[in-house]
């Protein structure tokens, strides 16, 4: 396998992603992602000079809409699935500044 | 009369003419749901309270002549990634475990203003990342086919439940091959249409530039009817495409005199099944012998397709799947110090290890330094394999190929070797990658008795070209042996 | 020999622009409004929501551009920035990197020192994030929605500016021009301005940047001039006692007068920028750019020298009118109805700006309308009431937009001009103060400010002083 992952990268990508693995989680995701990686390198074969990064399929542009209020009150909906709710907001741990 | 033998289309027919009580087709298909579940596993939620009255609501519209459809009264399952107001959406996963959504998606409501019954929600991989259904936090569904094979996936509970006549036809969505390669385990007729030109809203994103809404349904007639339902031009959706030529029951023509149908050489090398490629090769003489110009061509970059699919849809999906934080819907763990750790521990213990996989993946492609070699490389290969295409399409007018490499496999056999699986995505990845629409149609059965299907692939916004040479493919073909025990 | 050193600054404006809805959905952006009741599936981040632009936006943020001199960039898209925090209800904010709509443009300012320009190095697009409050009897927070997805052009400037003067008028410039746009009323105590000081210190000479560090929390501008006089100084002292400037965010508390590193968030700061795969491209022909041209108000400074030419005002009257876009249309509107330049711009530079002062309101909250400021001057030019009645009025009319004339009739404020009961009412006051009248009669010339004051009283003010005066004289 080329591409060896690190414990800190798993950690690293573990903070950005928001996910805590056990030891033996990260064991497999080291595994998985590197031959993941030696599998995506594959594409390294090919010739993109002057090849423009491709984002959308089709030339579609220019979506828009009118800026005309067309929301009323929908609070009773937003908070019916949340976890924790307490006048009208959704709860969450403290948060600091 | 055997109304759970009938196609959507004559269902509503027989409907219309009074043969049929919208409420006699509810109660058959809840009943056959019943007898079923047990073995087979197609659905996360039934809604036989729900089905039953808007069985009602929808009978006393058609006796009005406020509902005057051809696929009025007919009952329908919607894949579990589906927003469906009111009634539980989870997309197989523990994340979502109790999220009833306050809207439905817009495909949804398309079919409801054409006076279908929602049956209830289908199972499938959990948040549509997987090839077997067997990722779903609530259980695997059986192929019915053969219960100890899997009906594919990630749309697996949709296809099961069309080939077990647990619904007369069902919603499905894909983004790798998600609707064509279940079609083809579970022997019945799978499209997903052109990028955009059914409404994303509503549907819960995992890749959202390669995810389409389509139909998983019993024969070619059924899939066209219901995607004239579907289909719209949706401004809540920016990547929704307005289009004119919706009306694709007019491609219902047994007729493929003069079409150019070219085979890829390179979808039948090594890895290909033998029956499956003969029952394949088999289906390109009867277009053939139809009329059809059939020809092999070298489509090429074919094996580049996969890595470039995972490296973008896992980074999209890597990002899509941030909202799922146990605040504003969802799960949310029970014990946890200060806010990150709930984050943590909360997507943790509610996403399965494909999910979590795929996000740890798709972060990684996008981290700072990997941008540009991973994720902007795959997106100007996504740009050369478009170019691929569009050059097959200035000599085809449709391309022909396998929709898998296999046919269903054994339970338990996928998920233990990933590459493996997601090998099997091969013939059926690019199409969504390009946009462009792909129709899987049943042409055969292996030695194991486990179907095998055919894939017809188009160029942009050619549907109907697909759907004609389906139609004419199938007339020709005969009925396709149903399952034994009815 | 002390080594001298020279500040150097960039800041970061964050301004909210004055659309009726957001930018991705169609949720209001009034403000007030009970928690989350301006919310839909959209800016909550509710599974299977979809987002789509707003057109005002584009069209503020190129006119945005367009004034101060930037490039617009005719093909952009949007990216996502991810980041874990609650009041960010995807967990990403869609905002502009690779491709923002503006760049490479300048504004002018002129301080004491005279003109110069600061470049500003790029203009995009980007969505708020939703509010958290504390909640001290839990010991949690609380998130509310109603901010979230209201549109925000982000402002870069280069790293041009040299002290806190220079700094202020870019952003005075910065403000007059939008308001001017009409995009924005940016009010930095509001929140609808945001500015964030990148501040670095070098010594004079130098050709490379020392390490800069960002201050956050400036809510107003003493603030702002206070933050960056203190931290030069902090960076200043570290560097003589041999330490390095961290390269850090820090956030200015005002009340005392210092700055603390922030708390770092648990996050690393790579936000994995990628196109929103949900959102299409932008492509503006010059078509576009032009209408957009075309829409353009005539700015302040043009509006200066046009006052000057048109209107015999003062140019301190001029400047400060000018100052504020609202102010100056209804300037103008009044002025169109017919009532005098000087007369106008009186009742702007007296007593509106005096109300304004003592409401802590600003010049843009002026609600009434030229309209009733017309009526109330003709009123007055016809005599009908008289200086303290007017102003009476005036305050009503600030607080309520009351049409003055429909208000005097209804109060019966006009002033008595009859002269025979008028003569009367100074016959009985001459009568009934017998002592002043003496006094007057002996010499005392301020006596008969009483007088003219007790003639007021019994008319109820209702009397024009001038006349009462006249009368009294004649009468004494």
């Amino acid at each position: 396998m080329a591409n060896i992952i690190s414990d800190e990268t798993i950690e690293y990508v573990g903070i950005l992603a928001k996910l805590e693995l056990s030891d033996e989680e990260k064991e497999q995701a080291k595994k998985d992602m590197g031959s993941m990686l030696d599998y995506i390198d594959k594409l390294g074969e090919l010739d993109t000079t002057g090849v423009e990064p491709m984002s959308h399929v089709f030339p579609v542009k220019n979506v828009f809409r009118e800026d005309v209020v067309t929301n009323g009150d929908d609070r009773e909906n937003i908070l019916s699935n949340a976890p924790g709710e307490k006048d009208g907001m959704f709860v969450v741990p403290r948060t600091f500044e | 009369m055997d109304i759970l033998s009938m196609t959507a289309v004559s269902l509503g027919t027989a409907i219309k003419n009074k043969e049929v009580t919208v409420r006699e087709a509810v109660e058959a298909v809840l009943s056959r749901i019943e007898e079923k579940e047990s073995q087979y596993h197609c659905y996360v939620t039934v809604d036989k309270e729900g089905a039953l009255s808007q069985a009602d609501e929808v009978q006393r519209k058609i006796d009005a002549g406020e509902l005057t459809g051809p696929l009025a009264g007919v009952p329908v399952a919607i894949k579990d990634n589906m927003c469906t107001e009111g009634l539980l959406t989870t997309c197989s996963s523990k994340i979502l475990n109790n999220f009833v959504p306050t809207f439905s998606s817009e495909a949804v409501l398309n079919l409801k203003k054409a006076g279908a019954v929602i049956l209830g929600k289908t199972n499938m991989d959990e948040f549509a990342m997987g090839s077997t259904t067997e990722t779903s936090a609530y259980g695997v569904t059986k192929n019915p086919w053969n219960t100890e094979h899997v009906p594919g996936g990630s749309s697996g509970g949709s296809a099961a439940a069309v080939a077990a006549d647990e619904c007369f036809y069902a919603l499905g969505s894909d983004t790798g091959g998600s609707i064509r390669q279940p079609a083809s385990f579970c022997g019945v007729v799978g499209l997903k249409p052109t990028y955009g030109t059914v409404s994303r809203y509503g549907l819960i994103a995992y890749g959202s530039s390669l995810d389409q809404i389509g139909p998983l349904c019993k024969d070619v007639t059924d899939c066209a009817a219901i995607m004239e339902i579907i289909a719209s031009h949706d401004p809540k959706d920016s990547t929704s495409v307005e289009r004119k030529d919706l009306d694709f029951t007019s491609a219902l023509v047994d007729d493929v005199k003069g079409m150019k149908i070219g085979i890829p050489r390179d979808y039948f090398g090594e890895g290909l099944d033998p029956e499956v490629k003969e029952a394949v090769l088999k289906a390109a003489e009867v277009l053939k012998e139809k009329g059809a110009v059939v020809e092999e061509f070298d489509l090429s970059l074919v094996e580049y397709a996969i890595p470039t699919y995972y490296t973008i849809a896992a980074a999209e999906a890597s990002s899509n799947l941030e909202r799922f934080d146990g605040i504003k819907y969802g799960y949310r763990t029970e014990e946890y110090e200060g806010l990150h750790n709930m984050y943590k521990k909360s997507r943790s213990e509610g996403f399965g290890a494909e999910v979590k996989r795929r996000i740890m993946l798709g972060s990684f492609v996008l981290s700072s330094g990997y941008y540009d070699a991973y994720y902007l490389k795959a997106l100007r290969v996504k740009a050369l394999i478009k170019k691929a295409f569009d050059d097959a399409f200035a000599k085809y007018d449709v391309i022909l190929g396998p929709v898998a490499p296999t046919t269903a496999p054994k339970l338990g056999e996928s998920l233990s070797d990933p590459i493996k699986m997601y090998l099997g995505d091969i013939y059926t990845i690019s199409i969504n990658l390009a946009g462009l629409p792909g129709l899987s149609i049943p042409c055969g059965v292996d030695s194991k008795g486990l179907p095998i299907g055919l894939q017809l692939i188009g160029d942009c916004f050619n549907e109907k070209k697909l759907i004609q040479t389906a139609y004419t493919y199938e007339q020709a073909r005969g009925a396709f042996g149903r399952k034994e025990d009815k | 020999m002390a080594k001298q050193y020279e500040t150097v600054i960039g800041l970061e404006v964050h301004v909210e622009l004055a659309t009726k809805t957001k930018i991705f959905c169609g949720c209001s952006t009034a403000f007030g409004g009970e928690p989350n009741t301006h919310t839909c599936p959209v800016c909550t981040g509710m599974p299977g929501s979809l987002p789509v632009l707003n057109k005002q936006v584009l069209e503020y943020a190129v006119a945005v551009g367009l004034a101060t001199n930037c490039t617009i960039t005719q093909y952009c898209k949007f990216d996502r920035k991810n980041y874990f925090y609650p009041d960010n209800p995807q967990n990403y904010q869609i905002s502009q990197l690779y491709l923002p709509i503006c760049r490479n443009g300048k504004v002018e300012i002129e301080t004491e020192a005279g003109k110069k320009f600061v470049g500003i190095h790029e203009i995009h697009m980007e969505e708020d994030a939703g509010k958290l409050i504390h909640d001290e009897w839990d010991d949690c927070s609380l998130v509310d929605f109603n901010r979230s997805g209201v549109p925000l052009i982000e402002i870069v400037s280069e790293p041009d500016m040299r002290s806190a003067e220079e700094v202020i008028a870019y952003l005075e410039k910065l403000r007059m021009t939008i308001q001017y746009l009409g995009a924005s009323d940016c009010k930095l105590q509001e929140g609808s301005m945001r500015a964030d000081v990148n501040l670095s210190i070098r010594e004079v000479g130098a050709k490379e940047f020392g390490t800069r560090t960002e201050m956050k929390n400036l809510n107003s501008f003493k603030a702002i001039a206070r933050a960056i006089e203190g931290e030069t100084e902090r960076q200043i002292d570290l560097l003589t006692s041999g330490e390095k400037v961290i390269q850090e965010t820090r956030r200015w508390d005002d009340n005392k007068g210092e700055s603390y590193a922030m708390r770092s968030k648990e996050d690393a700061q790579d936000y994995r920028y990628f196109p929103d795969p949900d959102l299409v491209p932008i492509v503006l022909d010059d078509v576009f750019l032009n209408e957009i041209r075309a829409k353009q108000p005539e700015f302040r400074e043009e509006k200066m020298l046009r006052y000057k030419e048109e209107f015999d005002i003062p140019e301190y009257d001029i400047e400060i009118i000018t100052g504020s876009k609202h102010m100056a249309d209804i300037f103008e509107a009044t002025v169109a109805l017919g009532s005098q330049p000087k007369k106008v711009s009186n009742w702007l530079m007296g007593e509106t700006l005096r109300l304004l002062k003592e409401k802590s309101m600003d010049p843009e909250d002026i609600r009434f309308s030229p309209e009733n400021l017309a009526k109330l001057i003709s009123l007055i030019d016809a005599k009908a009431i008289n200086g303290s009645v007017a102003k009476e009025v005036f305050e009503i009319m600030f607080d309520q937009d009351i049409d003055p004339e429909k208000y005097v009739e209804e109060k019966g404020l006009k002033t008595v001009n009859d002269e025979g009961a008028l003569r009367k009412t100074v016959e009985e006051v001459i009568a009934n103060n017998p002592q002043s009248v003496e006094d007057y009669r002996n010499g005392k010339e301020k006596a008969i400010g009483f007088l003219v004051g007790q003639t007021m009283k019994a008319m109820k003010g209702k009397a024009d002083p001038g006349m009462v005066n006249q009368l009294l004289k004649e009468l004494l």
